[in-house]
């Protein structure tokens, strides 16, 4: 990478971080205490009435996936409202009118949605731990889901940041789509739970949703057993990935709700 | 060298609206330039074009001989752009916005600090440089811009109306920083609804309406053509009552009368003929800026055009 790239990089992402860290109340303290509700809610008062799951405390067996709800929303919207508020401003005209590639316009927006996301992670982690003896099993498995994951939700925020042409435009995938997959993607259910509740049919489309994948992919470098194949798992979120590269990419370059 | 080539500079919107029609326009380099014509004309269409704001429909732009289809980097990093509307982050402080546009075209944080230091002093905005965009008045959002522009040092400043709604000391104060640059060696291409201050800035001049160029010339050539101009006299009474063999005359009211005066004439015959009839002139102004005169004149002509053509 140029030095000339490397800095508007850089430019862009510490732009991106300075934005967040400004509006830190807004931005970092809710899920903190909305994490809390959940732990102290299904947790405590509703865990110990539901019982171990494979072998873990319901605590232990929701904490991997409360972590990747608050990773999934935060870097989803950290990406699609800094986007949108750009174009609405008409500041994201800094950086058209400058020698900035595409890619590093990506990396640069994304690279943002990660930091908050990566913040949160940790955040929400040392929350838990006032109610739960964290364990972790994997390392590794831990960060390369975060990242891959935070990856992918600031791409799709950022997708949604340029078709956007309202304030409303950034709450409607949120809404409709994401929570209802987050809440889908078993982050308070293991897959033996669903047999009782689901038939064939709707288990089916539910283990086709990303989300599930990848909680428990994160849920494998907590307590080191999923329901689901981990390398399969990281395989979707990789293609994923780059399927949404490609969209952003060419999204921007043929300068789609930014150039007229 | 030519610091702007464009050549067959065609754009319709989605929708059909023709903004362009082949615009072919250069600007040498250490110009001082003037962009004029009326609100839709195409004007900033035009600039949106070679600051790859808005893409084009065909034709070529060449900056300082780099085509903005095949040479994009070294093109932009030719340009600086102070556009008509406030297009900063509100809520970033001036010395964020000024060091981060530097960061976009590569300049190294350390640089851009002391550069950023360098242009908001310059532009008298060194005081407010941890205030919020938000926070300034008018005429410091304009000038906010300027330094914004100049950061990563361009060869050409393009600037769209920059001195739109300041009041008369700012502009002043403007117009001088904008001669000093442009004398230090930056081409500058101007577009403004001011005339006299095209006028007095301006060495070349274009005139673009309905997405053509209908004049380019220099500023002298098109002041030359203009060969009657008219000259308000203040008196202390009788405007009613005075006609000047040779010349065409106008009473507003019993105090003002309006005469229009040939260039080759000058002024000797009308003072005469006052002085003949014991009318005494109080004050004298010419009616309307030159520039003005020509420009309205060109955009009704060709407007006329259009119409017979249609």
């Amino acid at each position: 990478m140029s030095n000339r790239n490397m800095t508007a990089l850089y430019t862009i992402w510490i732009k991106e971080c300075t934005r967040f860290l400004r509006i830190w109340v807004q931005t970092l303290v809710p899920p903190a205490i909305t994490m809390s509700l959940y732990f102290v809610i299904f947790g405590k008062l509703m865990g110990d009435r539901i019982g171990p799951i494979d072998g873990s405390s319901y605590m232990e067996f929701i904490v991997p996936g409360l972590i990747m709800m608050a990773v999934i929303t935060s870097s989803y919207s950290n990406v699609s409202s800094s986007f949108f508020s750009a174009k609405f401003q008409r500041n994201v005209e800094e950086i058209l009118v400058a020698p900035v590639p595409t890619w590093v316009v990506i990396m640069g927006f994304v690279g943002g949605g990660v930091a908050r996301a990566s913040i949160i992670g940790v955040v929400v982690i040392f929350v838990s731990m006032f109610f739960v003896d964290i364990k972790i099993a994997h390392y590794a498995v831990i960060i390369v889901t975060t990242l891959l994951t935070s990856i992918l939700f600031a791409t799709a925020g950022l997708i949604n940041g340029i078709y956007a042409k309202s304030f409303d435009d950034i709450s409607i995938i949120p809404t409709f789509v994401l929570t209802p997959l987050t809440y889908l993607g078993g982050v308070f259910y293991s897959a033996s739970m669903l047999e009782k509740v689901f038939n064939d049919f709707w288990q089916g489309v539910i283990q086709i949703n990303p989300i599930y994948h990848m909680v428990n992919a994160f849920r494998y470098g907590f307590l080191g057993s999923a329901d689901v194949n981990i390398i399969l798992a990281l395989s979707m979120l990789v293609g994923l990935n780059v399927l949404l590269f490609a969209v952003a990419y060419r999204l921007l370059s043929t300068g789609t709700g930014i150039r007229t | 060298m030519k610091a702007l080539d464009i050549k067959g500079l065609a754009k319709t919107y989605k929708g059909g609206v023709q903004a362009l029609k082949g615009v072919d326009l250069t600007v040498e380099e250490g110009d001082f330039f003037a962009l004029l014509g009326p609100n839709g004309a195409g004007k900033s269409t035009a600039i949106g074009i070679i600051s790859s704001l808005v893409n084009k429909s065909s034709g070529s732009v060449k900056v300082f001989g780099h085509d903005l289809a095949t040479d994009i980097v070294n093109a932009k990093s030719c340009i600086g752009l102070v556009p008509q509307e406030f297009n900063f982050n509100q809520f970033e402080t001036l010395f964020q916005i000024v060091v981060n546009q530097a960061g976009y075209y590569g300049v190294p944080r350390s640089i851009a600090k002391e550069r950023a230091e360098k242009y908001l002093k310059q532009l008298d905005l060194w005081d407010k440089r941890n205030s919020a965009g938000r926070e300034l008045s008018g005429g410091m959002k304009r000038r906010l811009m300027i330094a914004r522009a100049l950061m990563h040092e361009p060869r050409m400043l393009i600037l769209d109306e920059p001195t739109a709604g300041v009041d008369i000391e700012v502009r002043r104060s403007m117009w001088t920083f904008l001669k000093k640059i442009n004398e230090e060696g930056i081409t500058i291409i101007l577009t403004t609804h001011y005339l006299e201050e095209a006028e007095m800035l301006c060495r070349n001049i274009a005139i673009i309406d309905e997405g053509q160029i209908v004049k380019n010339t220099s500023m002298k050539a098109l002041l030359a053509t203009l060969n009657v101009e008219t000259y308000v006299f203040d008196i202390a009474s009788g405007a009613n009552k005075i006609s000047i063999e040779g010349f065409e005359t106008r009473a507003n009211d019993d105090q003002t009368l309006e005469v229009d005066v040939l260039k080759k004439g000058g002024l000797n015959p009308v003072f005469e003929e006052l002085s003949k009839r014991n009318i005494q002139v109080m004050s004298m102004r010419n009616k309307s800026n030159r520039l003005e005169e020509l420009f309205v004149r060109l955009v009704e002509a060709n407007q006329a055009k259009g119409t017979t053509n249609e």
